[in-house]
């Protein structure tokens, strides 16, 4: 019987998803962030599908599939607005990147790494969006809203945390 | 050469989809510098792109609707039923005041349309709406649209109005079979021509990027008041002339665009809490049938209530009658001009002046009679 031996942490912690999940998981995401703000407008904050982003590819930790899976559901996102498509498309995607590649390095079942990856991926993301509106789009109206963000990224965190352990039960180890 | 594409895989196929969505990002823009980013009608293929993600959404975003209505028919309708009879009661007795407001306006709006068809002005009004649920928003804070549950089976178009009785929402922006985005007045992309009511200065209303409404291109103006009432003008060609839009909250000096005022409007439907909304589907120049019925009810009861006061007042004690007869001879001398017939039509007659000068009526000769260069006469008077 061969026996398994890993050489990193990317090949310990390495983890796949069925195809189900892989493409429902996003979608219910992003269908219960259609549907929240019309119960209760400030759960416009939230955003779910980057949470979706963070976690696949975390687990995945390959940057190419998370750079796919943050654009794909991005893409998705822009559709859904009156934005042209892209602009959720080019954040998602590289907050895909870095999440997959940061995943290399750190623990990621550790709640206080999650936690603090999920507060700043939201921030990153708030700034990637006001880059993309202020020097792309030259939409100089955008404004920042510091405070706001500060206030969205902490949701997130908080909503992130019971989300991933859900989620953390349809890992299949490679 | 492989090597360097083999170690530098993942950031080689992040900068590639970077680099095809800026360029995808590029050429959605609209090419004319005044136009805000996204205020233009996509492209065919991003139209297919949205179809697609609108095709996946909605089916859900109807089922989830659905469910949900079904929950909150069985709580309207058994179980939170403990404050009806009041509520009956206080509605029927806003039917009473409203009805007596309408009575009292309805002169004046027969006035109007009298004036309005003297001049050939072409009113318009609302003929057909469609009611619509709505099934979704755009799930996030950044762009201001929801989904409704209507569609152009439906009869709904591109750039029709969009309303709930409170006030203007906003305009349908993209339609398909059985549902339709709406673009609301607070996204940032958004606007409408609007009428200040109170000083009938014309003004365009937007949307900000943190959802509120605000009119930017007006200059400082006295006439401008906090809780003025906003409606639309009608000179969009979007939406229909006279609907409520909100009221003015704060003005203040914009900073970075002098001499301009930023006018910020209170929107008076809620925009984050839609429900069901009307899209206006139809206008027209004659008034719809319901409304000329009211309209003629309305007046009907206002000539009732005249008679009324009139059969009052020949009752009540009156005046002495005048000394001189309206339509004798002696009255018509008193006055100057009019209309002959009618009592106290012209101006009355001046009185002979007490010492007469050359600028009293009569005393220079008529300037038929005046010769350049000829010696000054003597004042004349009448006495």
């Amino acid at each position: 019987m061969p026996e398994h031996s890993y050489t990193s942490r990317q090949e310990l912690d390495q983890y796949r998803f069925h195809p189900v999940v892989t493409v429902l998981a996003p979608l219910a995401c992003i269908l219960v962030q259609v549907e929240a703000p019309r119960l209760w407008p400030p759960l416009a904050l939230l955003d779910l599908p980057l949470l979706a982003v963070i976690f696949f590819a975390l687990s995945r930790r390959s940057p190419i599939a998370g750079t796919v899976t943050g654009t794909v559901i991005g893409l998705f996102q822009d559709g859904l607005t009156n934005h042209p498509f892209g602009i959720f498309g080019i954040a998602k995607g590289f907050i895909g990147y870095c999440a997959a590649s940061i995943g290399f390095a750190i623990d990621a079942e550790n709640p206080i790494n999650r936690a603090s990856m999920v507060f700043a991926f939201s921030l990153l993301q708030s700034v990637l969006l006001y880059t993309i509106q202020h020097w792309l789009l030259g939409d100089h109206s955008f404004p920042m809203m510091p405070l706001r963000q500060l206030i969205a990224a902490a949701a997130n965190t908080a909503v992130a945390l019971p989300l991933f352990y859900m989620l953390d039960r349809f890992r299949i180890r490679e | 050469m492989d090597s360097f594409f083999v170690r530098f895989k993942n950031p080689l196929v992040l900068i590639a989809i970077m680099v095809v969505q800026v360029v995808a990002l590029a050429l959605q823009v609209p090419h004319t510098s005044g136009d805000l980013p996204g205020a233009h009608a996509d492209g065919r293929k991003v139209s297919l792109l949205r179809y697609w993600t609108v095709a996946i959404v909605s089916p859900f975003e109807r089922a989830t609707h659905g469910s949900g209505l079904g929950v909150r028919h069985l709580w309207s309708n058994y179980i939170a039923l403990r404050h009806t009879h009041e509520e009956n009661l206080e509605l029927q007795q806003e039917i009473v005041r409203l009805r007596q407001e309408q009575e009292s306006l309805a002169e004046d709006a027969a006035q109007g349309r009298r004036l309005q068809a003297l001049l050939g002005f072409q009113q318009q009004y609302i003929s057909a709406t469609v009611a619509a649920q709505v099934i979704g928003t755009s799930g996030t804070d950044r762009s201001s649209m929801i989904s409704i549950d209507k569609g152009y089976k439906d009869g709904l178009k591109s750039d029709q109005a969009v309303m709930t009785p409170d006030g203007v929402v906003g305009k349908v922006r993209d339609v398909w079979a059985h549902t339709a985005q709406v673009l609301l007045l607070n996204d940032a992309t958004s606007g409408a021509g609007v009428v200040l009511s109170a000083s009938r200065i014309r003004g365009i209303v937007r949307g900000t990027a943190n959802g509120q409404l605000q009119i930017d291109n007006l200059t400082s103006d006295s006439r401008i008041k906090v809780g003025d009432q906003v409606v639309t003008s009608g000179g969009d060609q979007v939406f229909p002339r006279g609907l409520p839009v909100g009221a003015i909250t704060s003005i203040a000096p914009d900073t970075q665009h002098q001499p301009y005022t930023l006018i910020a409007i209170k929107p008076y439907a809620n925009l984050s809490r839609l429900d069901e909304v009307l899209v206006v589907t139809g206008m027209s120049n004659v008034m719809p049938l319901a409304a000329q019925k009211d309209a003629a009810q309305a007046e009907a009861a206002e000539q009732e209530s005249q008679r009324a006061a009139d059969l009052l007042a020949d009752k009540l004690p009156s005046l002495p009658p005048s000394s001189t007869v309206p339509n004798s001879p002696e009255a018509s001398q008193n006055n100057v001009g009019g209309v002959a017939g009618i009592p106290n039509s012209g101006l009355p007659r001046p009185k002979p002046p007490l010492h007469p000068d050359r600028y009293t009526p009569g005393a220079a000769p008529p300037a038929s009679d005046l010769q350049p260069g000829a010696p000054k006469q003597p004042l004349t008077t009448n006495h």
